[in-house]
């Protein structure tokens, strides 16, 4: 009589026009509707039409004419791009910049996390952690102007180099040095903040993995290796697919913060090209054509890594 | 638990406690520099090389000059608009949509979700979101810091899941009370969930605190500026605009100004941090759980 009666009311829905089926879903779920109004909406104006809006990469946009009125020009600002001066430049540079960040900093509160999960007194543990944290919590504006400071021919880092008997020089006016500058002091911006989801991760270890391990005659580093680590490995593959995501997107305000003409041969990424030629010297057009190029090479980065990871791994985003 | 410690172990171990001190000096030494040369002398300061583990001399000049500086009370009055404010619609967005997005049986529901996570792997880019924004009228308006980041979508998700894990029970006995959705989500589940909306506020003020970006490229007017606009005029483009005190201009006091003005703009936040540490856990981990 159940099943029959579920039956009944499923093939009615089916039949039931939309109007009158819309009728009732809104009758009983209208504040849920009234909530979702301005959140909807938000993600249309600022996410859905800039989108829409990015048409303009294939025009030769002036605000005068809109963007109705605009001549469309195919793909010319994206040709211009890829065979201008800059296009490798750019490219390279931002993807060196993150394949420093992913073999440096991507493993960092892996290990740190590991690591302070084996220490056992409490309070240092604890101390250790909220002094890691600390870095999180100073706005990127003071970190690169601590770095500037520091960076200066008499600045601490220099007085250290100094020691070592370096000639001093103005480190951040140096582009062979960018790169090193940019990744470690990103370590130290992250390490401890990262290393909280792999913490979190490590607490919830079934206890009894250790001991049996422990009674096998496993050494800590061994039972860190071997029980630990295994543990944090589905964590680090969705974590390390979502930043291959960001692969040409991270870093930017950080970049536009620190880098100047001297070290544009080394510093000067994609999205901080795009800030120059796009806002600065107003050629929307092409600035939404490299910004369109980056959005896209991300999201390709993506999905390559999830499909990669879902067939090797079976650990996957969606 | 057994815990048999070989001469391995503890040589391990001694490893570990001395790297993970390492670790916290690291961390904290470049504030502790910070603090030190803002409380030193300018002139020994200048000449001094190396690290500071304490103050060469003694000289509040740093402070006096930079708290006799407008800008810095400008941007602060309007970074606490910025952050109280703008905190304020994420939260109520966030919370909003979130508690929409974990109920079940409506229509569209599926379409707006895959609607809303799509943002998270595509965007427009910059140049259509800043003629958005000059567009519809927000150019130098203060509406241009706190709309277009309205809703972070990864806290979004991260609402939603913890909004998931309450159990029906709840909000069925309320509904049969009579409650609607909104007393439901304002009475009941916030209260329920309030450790994961302590760290979605702290993620959100931490961010909005931060934020110099926005205000960089839609702002003119000066007396909206936020203060890490103000902060990026001291400390990177090295203009000691707005510094009303003669002694501004001495060379040898910039020094002691930027690492002042470093103290009064940070410390206020570091201060804070700590206190909500106990949540930072558990509001990392929700964010974590896939569908």
């Amino acid at each position: 009589m159940l099943y029959a009666s579920k039956g009944q009311t499923a093939a009615a829905k089916q039949k039931e026009p939309f109007g009158v089926r819309w009728a009732k879903n809104w009758q009983r779920y209208k504040f849920i509707y009234i909530m979702l109004l301005p959140v909807v909406a938000y993600y249309i104006i600022f996410h859905y039409i800039p989108m829409g809006g990015a048409v303009i990469a294939f025009q030769d946009y002036t605000p005068a004419k809109g963007i109705l009125g605009s001549d469309w020009v195919g793909m010319r600002n994206f040709v211009d791009f890829l065979t201008g001066p800059y296009a490798w430049r750019l490219i390279r540079n931002t993807l060196l910049l993150n394949v420093y960040q992913i073999i440096f900093g991507f493993p960092a509160p892996i290990l740190l996390a590991l690591l302070i999960n084996e220490v056992r007194c409490k309070p240092y543990k604890k101390f250790v952690q909220t002094i890691s944290y600390m870095p999180h919590f100073i706005s990127l504006v003071v970190i690169c102007g601590l770095l500037m400071t520091f960076c200066r021919t008499d600045g601490l880092f220099n007085d250290f180099l100094a020691l070592f008997g370096a000639e001093r020089s103005s480190l951040l006016a140096r582009p062979e040095l960018f790169r090193t500058i940019f990744t470690a002091s990103g370590i130290w911006q992250s390490v401890g903040w990262g290393s909280i989801i792999y913490l979190a991760t490590l607490s919830n270890v079934d206890p009894n993995l250790h001991e049996a391990a422990a009674i096998d005659g496993a050494s800590r580093v061994q039972r860190m290796l071997h029980v630990s680590f295994p543990c944090l490995v589905p964590v680090i593959i969705v974590q390390l697919i979502m930043r291959l995501g960001n692969i040409l997107t991270q870093g930017f305000e950080k970049i536009i913060l620190l880098y100047s003409p001297l070290t544009y041969e080394t510093a000067d990424v994609i999205s901080s090209y795009v800030y120059r030629r796009g806002l600065e010297q107003m050629d929307y057009s092409f600035g939404s054509a490299v910004g369109i190029f980056n959005s896209a090479v991300n999201l390709t980065m993506l999905v390559l890594a999830n499909y990669v990871s879902r067939r090797t791994t079976e650990e996957s985003l969606w | 638990m057994v815990e048999r410690t070989t001469t391995g172990d503890k040589i391990f171990l001694a490893i570990d406690y001395v790297l993970m001190g390492l670790i916290a000096v690291v961390c904290l030494y470049p504030m502790l520099h910070v603090l030190c040369a803002s409380l030193s002398d300018p002139l020994q300061l200048m000449n001094h090389t190396g690290v500071l583990l304490w103050p060469r001399g003694y000289s509040l000049k740093g402070y006096e000059i930079v708290l006799q500086n407008p800008n810095i009370l400008t941007g602060y009055l309007n970074t606490a608009v910025y952050v109280g404010f703008g905190t304020f619609i994420n939260i109520l967005l966030s919370t909003m949509g979130a508690y929409a997005l974990s109920r079940k049986g409506y229509m569209f529901k599926k379409g707006i979700t895959i609607g809303i996570v799509f943002t998270m792997y595509f965007s427009g880019g910059l140049i259509p979101n800043f003629l958005l924004v000059k567009g519809i009228g927000l150019y130098n308006s203060r509406w241009a810091l706190l709309l277009p980041g309205a809703i972070a979508t990864w806290n979004l998700i991260v609402m939603k899941t913890s909004f998931q894990a309450i159990p029906a029970s709840l909000e069925e006995s309320a509904k049969i009370d009579g409650a609607n959705d909104f007393v439901v989500l304002f009475q009941i589940f916030m209260p329920v969930a309030k450790a994961t909306l302590a760290v979605m506020i702290l993620f959100y003020a931490v961010a909005n605190w931060n934020s110099w970006f926005n205000a960089m490229i839609y702002l003119q007017d000066r007396k909206k500026y936020p203060l890490q606009l103000f902060l990026r005029e001291i400390l990177i483009s090295n203009s000691t605009s707005g510094n009303t005190n003669p002694d501004a201009d001495v060379f040898f006091l910039d020094e002691v100004i930027k690492y002042a003005t470093i103290i009064i703009t940070t410390v206020p936040i570091l201060c804070v941090y700590p206190f909500a540490q106990k949540y930072f856990m558990s509001g990392v981990m929700l964010g974590s759980l896939k569908e």
